[in-house]
């Protein structure tokens, strides 16, 4: 598609951050035609991280919710429908049907539908809050008064810093964790036992090896009983057991599914017209050998919205950049980049005694990955030349690797 | 009169390619020092999510924000494109007799 074409519609679902990113990227790359982006929240594109975190223990809202790119929309003559959802998608009419009658039409097409929160499936389960827009964050800073009992279920991202908002509100938070430690998922555990302890510190309880059987409403509270037997009551709820890609649009107008939408490395599904971005999508990660992976990640979700949108303008953008996350518990920062549980051995770096930096070497001596936590002014810059030595397939010294005082950044050059 | 010339620190108190924060009067700000020994400072918190800039990598001539990547020009103070699209006030610096002066207009 040439961007010089004034005629044709580019239709983006789904106005989460990565849509907002794709189309304020398409105009940055000279796209002229027509843009159209289709939400079924009322706000415009809006940072999600800050939900469990800064959104819930600041008592100023900011005022203008939205993200940089969302300011752009009306200069840059972006289209934004909202509150409405997609009812259907006809890929041989190029056309899609919402839900409030209209039917648009499209050139190429984007699904940047996003994940939803999954909910616990047992008895009672309404009864949990669950955290994934600004709507729910709503709900549950509405709850989260000084002195409320609160149950998290889920010891991994969410979970934790829900558990960490809550008691900074003076709450007095539980955690109910299926697995015998937290961040199972997605930290070393080393990490993870300093994570624990600094929530232990602030007075957090938790219940590991334990599911959650069932809820209901009492009189005195809900009752959460356990897979154990015991049972709690708690004023607040909230489930932080992961996230579902939002799938069903794309499934039943025929397109690959394969954990999220599939798509090939340069976001293009099944379908040679659409694309797929963001939570949603799966694709193929050139500097993971190519392993298929759908990511649940802030910058995933900006890179990959600005990739689509330069593929779907002619450009052939592979991934360049590694998986990255970050998490803000308490003072504590944890950031992990690229795959730690594809490494075969781990090289310590202690950085002060609550903080620490892992390498994760893999084959051969290559560094494949990096997981800190810690003081941010503590992590931040190593992590980040980790990165860059990944990207670059280094085989750091481990001696090197694990003294705290040897500068890193020296090895870039090397 | 434009400002107070600040002592803020000496010049070997920053790493070669590197930064460090300096705190004056309830402001903060980053002082920089490029591979070739030349000095810059800008604001101290990032324009996004109000970060402090020091504890983020030094590059070349740009400063990459801990948290988000957002990415400045430390020398003009020039955003480097999205999640920061706001740029970084930047101040004057001179080196005398190995400290570091920011003139800042307050």
């Amino acid at each position: 598609m040439t961007n010089e074409t004034a005629t044709g519609q580019i239709i983006i679902v789904g106005a989460g951050e990565c849509g907002g990113r794709a189309a304020v990227a398409l105009r940055e790359r000279g796209w002229k035609g027509k843009i159209t982006i289709v939400g079924e929240e009322t706000l415009p594109p809006y940072e999600r991280p800050q939900l469990s975190k800064g959104f819930l223990t600041k008592k100023d809202e900011t005022s203008t919710f939205g993200n940089a790119d969302s300011t752009k929309f009306g200069p840059l003559e972006i289209k934004h429908l909202v509150n409405v959802k997609v009812e259907s998608l006809d890929r041989a009419a190029h056309s899609l049907s919402l839900a409030d009658g209209r039917h648009l039409f499209y050139d190429r097409l984007l699904l940047a539908t996003g994940a939803s929160a999954r909910r616990p499936s047992i008895p009672g389960s309404e009864l949990a809050l669950c955290l994934r827009t600004r709507a729910d964050a709503d709900r549950i800073k509405a709850r989260l008064s000084p002195e409320k009992k609160v149950i998290i279920i889920g010891g991994g991202l969410i979970g934790l810093e829900l558990a960490a908002s809550a008691t900074l509100l003076g709450c007095r938070a539980t955690l109910i964790e299926r697995n015998d430690k937290v961040l199972s998922r997605c930290a070393p555990i080393s990490i993870a036992g300093i994570v624990e302890a600094r929530h232990r510190a602030e007075g957090v309880r938790f219940i590991f090896g334990t599911g959650v059987k069932s809820i209901e409403d009492r009189t005195d509270g809900l009752l959460v009983s356990t897979t154990t037997g015991s049972t709690l009551v708690a004023d607040v709820v909230i489930a932080g057991i992961g996230a579902v890609p939002n799938v069903a649009l794309a499934k039943a107008a025929g397109l690959a599914i394969e954990n999220g939408i599939s798509t090939n490395e340069f976001l293009q599904t099944s379908d040679p017209d659409i694309y797929a971005a963001g939570d949603c999508a799966s694709t193929i990660h050139p500097l993971l050998a190519g392993v298929r992976l759908r990511l649940e990640s802030w910058r995933s979700a900006l890179e990959q919205g600005e990739r689509a949108a330069r593929n779907i303008l002619g450009e052939d953008v592979r991934q360049g950049t590694l998986p990255w996350f970050w998490s803000d518990q308490f003072e504590l920062c944890l950031q992990v980049v690229g795959l730690p549980q594809t490494a075969a051995t781990t090289i310590e770096r202690w950085l002060s005694p609550d903080a620490l930096l892992n390498f994760h070497l893999g084959g051969e001596g290559r560094l494949v990955a990096a997981s800190a936590v810690g003081l941010l002014n503590l992590i931040a810059k190593d992590i980040r030349v980790a990165e860059m030595l990944i990207v670059q397939s280094a085989r750091p010294d481990p001696r090197l690797l694990a003294e705290p005082g040897y500068r890193l950044k020296t090895l870039l050059a090397a | 009169m434009t400002g107070n010339w600040i002592d803020a620190c000496a010049a070997g108190d920053i790493e070669n390619e590197d930064v460090i924060r300096f705190d004056h009067e309830g402001l903060t700000f980053a002082i920089y020092r490029t591979k070739d020994d030349l000095y810059f400072a800008t604001a101290g918190l990032c324009t996004h999510e109000a970060v402090h800039l020091s504890s983020g990598l030094v590059m070349g001539t740009i400063i990459e924000c801990p948290k988000h990547n957002g990415r400045f020009d430390f020398t003009s103070g020039k955003a480097k494109g999205a999640p920061v699209c706001v740029d970084l006030r930047t101040f004057p610096v001179k080196v005398e007799d190995d400290r570091v002066y920011v003139q800042i207009d307050v």
